[in-house]
């Protein structure tokens, strides 16, 4: 599902001086458009970005499971219920391919998944609310999973050949859960009153983490040129929130289902998407630990790891050492 | 429901979390052999075309990195035949080494197109007519 990671600057971070001549070498190669691949020389901060770009998707990837896992029991009817297992599965099988490609900038599995558990890595803010109802599946298969997609096509086309490859993949799979979410949000959108009810109530609580999903505003910094430049960040979040708007707001409307923003507007002059303060603090809250279910989530997590450890340590081969994948 | 560690009260939305009765809130990190080697992965879509690498899998052993490579490359797509390989056991020329594949920049004389015969055959057959009109 859903989209990259967030970037925030670190001032305290110490970061190296690289070789100026391998340095422009490098800019060469993005400049024509090449791919940057394993094996070749990259700058510190590019690797240092990079890894915690991918492997915070990869963990979105996992938490995002959690709220739609817990529906399938519930799903209404066969058909919905094949859909959201084959979906969920796709989205544990996008966390897999997205942790082989961080690996291969040297961090390991074993070190991202601790991080996750511990509680020390960031995931994606809005696996922290909770799924209420069926219709709460509806806005994230539809919403959610067209946000991140808007994200991940935009990162496809970036310079890290193993991040692209795991995209395009990702990409491929996406289509048919945007198209499901959709399906359900239009089945209950097309339906009777107090589906349509429902269906308002989930709008009205999931449209604020949707605004947060893409990130504070960006601020014109040197650090967010830099990763433009070496094309690990695609678009400003500006940009892709308003990408996002633009195309998914007219689907919503035209169902009569509103937004609980009086200000979201299209500017006639700019074209750009304006909408009522989304309160910034409460993203940084949740991000950084303290959402309505981040405790929840990161429990349901650790528990999974936990069940799973004797059948690990069964099959475990005590003779083999990591090795790290090559593409 | 209260977990039996922390002691906090959970009113979770998920069922299962209800269920549960109580949280593993413990964090114990994974060893190192818990992480296990990684297999390159060929996937062949149907009988008779290439074997092409799609990605790769973490497995104890390649029986495993066989079912693991099915559930990830091959539950969407039509897949007759998958391989692995250990990816310690594939050689790597290594882009160092990039420019030894860029030779001379004309390689037409390497490909059918570079051969242009018609004309010659035309002319050919047009002197020999005027040659018979002679």
């Amino acid at each position: 599902m859903y989209g990259g990671g967030y970037v925030f600057s670190d001032p305290e971070h110490q970061i190296p001086p690289d070789d100026p001549e391998k340095l422009a070498e490098f800019e060469a190669r993005i400049d024509r458009g090449e791919k940057i691949e394993p094996q070749d020389w990259m700058p510190y901060e590019y690797r240092r970005q990079l890894i915690r770009l991918i492997e915070q998707h990869a963990h979105s990837e996992i938490m995002g499971a959690l709220p739609e896992g817990a529906w399938i029991t519930r799903a209404p009817g066969f058909k919905r219920k094949l859909a959201l297992i084959a979906k969920v599965q796709d989205e544990v099988g996008h966390a897999q391919l997205l942790y082989s490609a961080a690996e291969t900038l040297g961090k390991s599995r074993a070190d991202m998944v601790n991080d996750l558990l511990s509680g020390k890595s960031k995931y994606s803010n809005v696996f922290n609310y909770p799924a209420k109802t069926w219709a709460d599946v509806a806005v994230i298969g539809f919403l959610i999973d067209a946000a991140a997609i808007v994200n991940q096509v935009a990162n496809s086309k970036g310079s890290y050949g193993p991040y692209c490859r795991a995209l395009e993949r990702i990409c491929y799979e996406e289509s048919f859960h945007l198209k499901q979410g959709y399906d359900a949000f239009v089945a209950l959108a097309t339906g009777t009153k107090s589906q349509r009810a429902m269906l308002q109530d989930a709008v009205n609580r999931w449209y604020r983490p949707i605004i947060h999903f893409f990130g504070p505003p960006d601020q014109e910094s040197k650090h967010s040129k830099q990763l433009m430049r070496w094309k690990v960040k695609m678009a400003s979040n500006d940009d892709m929130r308003n990408q996002f708007l633009d195309s998914y707001v007219p689907k919503v409307l035209e169902l009569d289902i509103t937004f609980p923003d009086p200000e979201l507007r299209k500017d006639p002059q700019t074209g750009r998407w304006q909408f009522g303060d989304p309160d910034w603090a409460e993203f940084y809250r949740v991000i950084n630990g303290d959402g309505p279910c981040n405790a929840e989530r990161l429990a349901v997590r650790r528990l999974a790891e936990a069940q799973g450890r004797w059948i690990r340590q069964a099959i475990m081969n005590p003779q083999q050492s990591v090795t790290i994948p090559f593409a | 429901m209260i977990d039996d560690k922390s002691g906090i009260q959970w009113n979770s939305e998920d069922p299962r979390v209800q269920r549960l009765g109580t949280f593993f809130a413990d964090f114990h990190p994974l060893q190192q052999p818990e992480e296990w080697v990684t297999y390159e992965v060929f996937h062949q879509r149907r009988r008779g075309e290439q074997h092409v690498h799609v990605g790769s899998v973490h497995a104890p052993d390649p029986e495993l990195a066989l079912v693991f490579a099915k559930e990830q490359f091959a539950r969407r797509q039509h897949c007759s035949s998958l391989w692995v390989v250990p990816s310690s056991q594939i050689h790597i020329s290594g882009y160092e080494n990039e420019d030894m594949f860029s030779t001379t920049p004309d390689k037409t004389y390497r490909e059918a197109s570079g051969y242009r015969l018609r004309h010659k055959i035309s002319s050919y057959k047009q002197a020999q007519l005027h040659e018979s009109d002679r």
